[in-house]
């Protein structure tokens, strides 16, 4: 039993951030927890009105934070409950993401996606496939070491 | 050149047609130019214009100055410049009819931390944006000062600093990633680029909100990842180029090449939009078109 116990402690688990769209994917999470699918629980949902509101530094902001995998999804293109929120959010991710890739973030560990409120399957797909995917690369060491840098800063003007 | 300026600007100041005018005038340094506010016609006579004039004027006609408050004034611009000033009208932050701009043909500017002096400006000492500049002569003025100069047709988003944009790009990730965070590493967050910036005119920046903290204030690499990430997207589609940021960044951060990556992405997958030379077309970020590509979305 106790060894058991050390194991699980042991196992790494990838921290997921999943900036979701309240009116499909928020939806299609919902409905595939009401219809008892399961998926990797490393996945951390976040609410958001629209992809319209997803802010760049919403996803810089998941990664100082410690995330090891960023997640945005939404609404099809022409499904957007604000008719268009979707649409410029394309746009704006089209840049940030090449600008992320520019700046030398691991793409592996950035996806989007488009998930209905009908398409619980393909939540659970995506969220599967996108943990397993971080369980392979480990957790996000060139970010966490920024990270790293902060604390040391702050131990040094804290004296 | 610098005579029919001055007359130009005495007679501008005289008849009433603008209470201002924005120009260069001679340093306090040989060989170096600041900018510099005539009020009146005596003023005029202090008036210059040579290649060492690099300072991009038109933040002056932004709301984070108030010059615009006394009516009509007249700028000194170079084609870069005006670059700028169609984009601010663009974004309704100008009107065409309250500014003249006396645009100068211009044949490259020094570049950073050059002294030169002296009529030719050979290209080694040319600021890197005139290496690809398509508007030697201003594509807008009301009257122009100097020999219209021909630019030469260059393919767009080729030579100079897109040569090393490239060469960024052909990195590997984690390469990429070590070389902008020896980079960010040296900001100290003293938001030069944001101040010189005429185009980063916000009333309140994200950066002096505190709750949230969006971006952190002191000076180590994670916050300076943060700030100047997303100080280059806020520029995504409306960077002219005109190389400020570059030129005041006392850490020496090439954020030319960082802005120019977002250029050369905007003129890839919208249309070849290039910020600066329409007035009267749509932004591409306050638009769309259904048909735009999404090949990295599941």
């Amino acid at each position: 039993m106790s060894e058991e116990k050390t194991e699980k402690k042991e196992e790494w688990k990838p921290r997921l951030v999943a900036y979701v769209c309240n009116w499909c994917t928020y939806g299609g999470a919902d409905l595939a927890g009401t219809s008892r699918l399961t998926y990797d629980t490393s996945v951390r949902a976040i609410k958001l009105p629209c992809t319209g509101r997803i802010d760049p530094l919403f996803i810089i902001k998941a990664f100082e934070r410690g995330a090891d995998g960023v997640l945005i999804s939404g609404c099809h293109p022409g499904d957007c409950h604000y008719n268009t929120g979707n649409y410029h959010a394309r746009r704006r991710w089209t840049t940030f993401r090449s600008l992320l890739d520019f700046s030398g973030i691991d793409m592996r560990r950035l996806h989007f996606s488009w998930i209905s409120a009908a398409e619980a399957g393909k939540w659970v797909e995506v969220i599967n496939e996108v943990s397993t995917n971080l369980k392979e690369l480990g957790p996000y060491k060139e970010f966490k070491a920024i990270t790293e840098k902060k604390e040391e800063y702050d131990r040094v003007f804290a004296q | 050149m610098i005579e029919s300026l001055r007359s130009k600007s005495k007679e501008l100041l005289e008849n009433g047609t603008v209470s201002l005018v924005i120009g260069y005038a001679e340093g306090s340094k040989k060989g170096k130019t600041k900018p510099f506010f005539a009020y009146s016609s005596e003023d005029c006579d202090k008036l210059t214009f040579s290649p060492q004039c690099v300072n991009n004027l038109t933040i002056y006609l932004t709301r984070k100055f108030t010059f615009m408050k006394k009516g009509k004034v007249a700028i000194v611009a170079k084609g870069c410049d005006v670059k700028t000033i169609n984009v601010l009208i663009q974004e309704n932050q100008l009107k065409r009819d309250d500014v003249i701009i006396l645009g100068m043909s211009c044949d490259g500017v020094v570049g950073k931390d050059i002294v030169h002096d002296g009529e030719q400006l050979p290209d080694e000492n040319k600021s890197i944006k005139c290496l690809t500049c398509d508007v030697k002569t201003p594509i807008d003025y009301d009257h122009l000062f100097g020999e219209e100069i021909k630019s030469e047709a260059l393919e767009p988003m080729t030579g100079g600093i897109y040569d090393a944009v490239k060469e960024v790009k052909a990195m590997s990730w984690s390469d990429r990633w070590k070389y902008w965070m020896d980079h960010f590493e040296r900001c100290i967050k003293c938001y030069a680029c944001k101040k010189v910036c005429p185009l980063c005119y916000c009333d309140v920046c994200i950066t002096e909100k505190s709750r949230p903290q969006w971006i952190e204030t002191s000076a180590h690499a994670r916050g300076n990842y943060a700030w100047n990430i997303k100080r280059a997207m806020d520029l995504a589609g409306r960077c002219t180029f005109c190389g400020e940021c570059d030129r005041s960044c006392p850490a020496e951060i090439p954020l030319n090449i960082i802005n120019q990556e977002l250029a050369m992405t905007v003129y890839d997958s919208f249309e070849n939009y290039t910020a600066g030379y329409q007035t009267d077309v749509t932004p591409p970020f306050v638009s769309f078109k259904e048909e735009d590509k999404e090949d990295f979305i599941k």
